[in-house]
């Protein structure tokens, strides 16, 4: 709008010199490939030679609809994944969230002896590789395995956890006498019939849940941590002077300055969470019953073993979609509390 | 200014999307052809094991010595992975393992050589193992070795539970009611794999299979079909089979060489697991229990696929025939204990391992994989009916794949 000449005049070329590199990399090997992707999705590439000559048939948007118009496999098991992370999301952010921000005060605290080990026991999993911490619960997690026998310690029998398709919310209901109710069978929405889509995470699924929220929640309490030490002591102690007691004190003073942290923390949750692939490709590969099917995992597998590149490249459009409009949604749900 | 740089950044972006497209390429339709000079072939293999990566590597170096060419051995960790790749970029490697129950995605696509079809001596090959790679009428490559499913017994439980060789079941009504003698005495009768790959097998036995015999029609829901899995149906309702999972183990042989059950329905793999993995077990291979339509068994294979985007189709074709003469099958088998696939070499074969007669018996007799394309994530979907078949119906599972495998294969 300006060209603002004198002593500065010179500058925007040398500061697009300067980022040039980066503005390069990142075009060649972050923008272009998703910008090839977006063509394979709009394709039905079958995977032989390049996916850029005229020979590859155009799709348009085929391969989209069909995730959500078309009545048939690949809708449904878009929509079970769709289901089945919309789940884990709802179970592992705020869990993690909560669990990271209750470490963070308790190795802030300055009664705390040892803090230094506390600091790193609860963050060690967040350094140790996603697939050596994977097989370790499937160990855990087996039928014979150190859960169920804590859990036989008090007289439970813990359920077979990686072969046990029933969701969790389907189990509360039959234990009152619900199973299948014929309104919500025999309706549903996208190929899923309600009580499909009312299922709860899988017990398998509940079993990946516990896996990630040991694992992230130890960097999100980092973080928390940081922004902890940043909260000026001054403000605690004019709480505590005016009669604040210590829930008061979590409540209206240090949670309010750490709304900043709290929001990277839930975003990148939800971005990550969104995300999940190695550990489900490691334990389940979607068993039992495609309850553990999610869309990062379905795109793979549609790719990479119907040789579908299209549909796949199509999956991972419509998951980031997905995870755009939450985070803008949460940003503004955030925001609206400011006011 | 600023939009002059942004048009900058674009053309810049522009032109190296051409750049790379440019090395997407494949240079014209046609491959340039070197049919003469010395070859260099690129062979992926996915390997069972070191055994087996050694045997071939050897095999080949001779092959190489020999014919006076050059052959590199790539064994792949994740074949499909990496030939998906391979393929995408236009260099796939010469030769390579196809699975039969992946046959058809790359037959499909074109990605396969049918060199077969005019092979000489293909004749020999085990006529149902040529019709798992059929494709569209054309033989498109050779088995190079085959596995099929028998019954595993473990000898201690057997007279644990007080039976004999009387009591080995080889009929339905048998197996139901040796299973319910061994139960009695509160050991798990039958582990069997919660998939497609085993419980297939009593399909077969009842005179059925998921898709008919070209692979062009679904027929899943069929009396046969039903009737097979109600029966499997009832034996894992009355405890009297179990899946592995459930057993607290990867797989049937896991379960059956810990001493879970008694029996175990595996196919020749099951022979070098446990003697890997379980040493001390005893235990006898006997074919599988016939059904109301006679014996039936599934059979697995893998093929020396040649890729249609090979520059040197000749000397392939050359290698693949060396590998797979009677007495370098013969001498694989050795190796790493697969079971030929040659007609010819079967004989020899069931000499040196007498052990094995039920495995080659049902060589005989067994079906291949489902032999369509675009079929696995429909298959896997089956897997999933599988698994809950339990407490499922027999004929919804059945429906279920038939409207799936319908879209998949009219499609």
């Amino acid at each position: 709008m300006f060209s603002r000449k004198g002593i500065r005049g010179n500058e925007q070329p040398a500061g697009w010199l300067f980022v040039a590199p980066a503005v390069l990399i990142l075009g060649l090997f972050m923008l272009l490939p998703i910008l090839m992707a977006l063509w394979v999705s709009l394709t039905r590439w079958n995977g032989q030679g390049s996916p850029f000559t005229g020979d590859v048939p155009f799709a348009g948007l085929d391969n989209y609809t069909r995730l959500f118009t078309d009545e048939g496999l690949a809708r449904q098991d878009f929509m079970t994944s769709i289901r089945n992370n919309a789940y884990y999301v709802f179970f592992v952010v705020p869990i993690q969230t909560v669990l990271a921000l209750g470490l963070a005060l308790i190795v802030n605290n300055r009664l705390l002896k040892g803090k230094g080990f506390f600091r790193t026991a609860f963050y060690f999993p967040s350094v140790t590789s996603s697939v050596a911490i994977s097989v370790v619960f499937l160990f855990m997690f087996a039928n014979g395995g150190a859960i169920n026998a804590i859990l036989a310690v008090f007289g439970i029998e813990g359920p077979q956890w990686f072969s046990d398709p029933r969701g969790l919310l389907h189990i509360v209901l039959s234990k009152f006498g619900v199973s299948s109710p014929s309104p919500l069978v025999d309706h549903g929405v996208f190929g899923l019939s309600w009580w499909d889509w009312l299922s709860g995470p899988s017990v398998a699924m509940c079993a990946i849940i516990s896996l990630v929220v040991w694992t992230t929640s130890g960097t999100f309490m980092v973080m928390f941590l940081a922004a902890l030490q940043n909260v000026p002591v001054q403000l605690e102690e004019a709480g505590r002077i005016d009669g604040a007691n210590r829930w008061q004190l979590l409540r209206h003073v240090i949670l309010p300055q750490l709304r900043p942290t709290t929001f990277l923390v839930v975003t990148l949750g939800l971005i990550g969470t969104w995300q999940v692939f190695d550990q489900i490709y490691v334990m389940s590969q979607g068993n039992p019953a495609k309850t553990t099917l999610t869309p990062a995992f379905l795109s793979y597998r549609t790719a990479f073993r119907d040789f579908d590149y299209g549909s796949g490249a199509a999956i991972s459009f419509v998951l980031f979609l997905i995870i755009v409009l939450l985070t803008l949604l949460q940003r503004r749900i955030t925001r609206e509390r400011d006011s | 200014m600023r939009s002059k740089l942004c048009g900058a950044t674009l053309a810049a972006v522009l032109i190296a999307t051409s750049a790379c497209g440019s090395g997407f390429d494949d240079n014209g339709s046609g491959t340039s052809q070197s049919s003469s000079g010395p070859a260099d072939l690129k062979i992926m293999i996915a390997s069972s094991g070191d055994a087996e990566t050694k045997a071939v590597r050897d095999a080949t170096a001779q092959w190489a010595t020999s014919s006076g060419n050059k052959a590199e051995v790539i064994p792949a960790q994740d074949i499909v992975q990496q030939l998906g790749q391979a393929l995408a970029g236009s260099t796939p490697p010469d030769v390579f393992y196809v699975d039969a129950a992946r046959f058809a995605d790359y037959a499909s696509v074109g990605a396969l050589e049918p060199y077969a079809q005019d092979m000489q001596g293909v004749d020999a090959f085990l006529p149902n193992l040529r019709q798992s790679f059929t494709y569209e009428g054309k033989v498109y490559c050779v088995p190079k070795d085959t596995s099929t499913l028998a019954l595993q017994i473990n000898t201690d439980l057997w007279t644990k539970a007080g039976l004999t060789d009387a009591d080995i079941p080889t009929t339905w009504d048998q197996l139901r009611s040796t299973s319910e003698k061994i139960k009695a005495k509160g050991i798990t009768p039958l582990a069997i794999g919660d998939t497609r790959d085993r419980i297939g097998a009593f399909l077969v036995q009842a005179g059925g299979y998921w898709v008919s015999a070209d692979g062009k029609q679904a027929t899943g829901d069929t009396p046969p079909n039903v009737e097979a899995l109600t029966y499997v149906q009832s034996l894992l309702k009355d405890g009297l089979a179990k899946y592995p999972k459930a057993l607290d183990a990867g797989w049937a042989g896991e379960a059956f060489g810990k001493g879970k059950a008694a029996m175990a329905i595996e196919g020749n793999w099951i022979k070098g697991a446990l003697s890997a993995d379980f040493p001390t077990i005893k235990y006898t291979v006997k074919e599988l229990p016939a059904g109301p339509k006679g014996k039936g068994t599934l059979s697995f294979t893998q093929c020396w696929g040649v890729a249609a985007k090979s520059k040197f189709k000749q000397q392939a074709v050359a290698f693949v025939q060396a590998m797979t003469t009677a007495d370098q099958q013969l001498s694989f088998s050795k190796s790493f204990g697969v079971m030929p696939s040659r007609q010819d070499a079967q004989a020899t074969y069931q000499q040196q391992n007498p052990d094995d007669a039920a495995f080659v018996a049902g060589a005989q007799y067994a079906q291949g994989p489902v032999n369509a394309p675009k079929m696995d994530s429909v298959l896997a979907d089956l897997d999933a009916g599988l698994q809950g078949l339990q407490n499922g119906r027999p004929a919804t599972v059945l429906q279920r794949f038939d409207k799936n495998a319908k879209t998949a294969l009219g499609g």
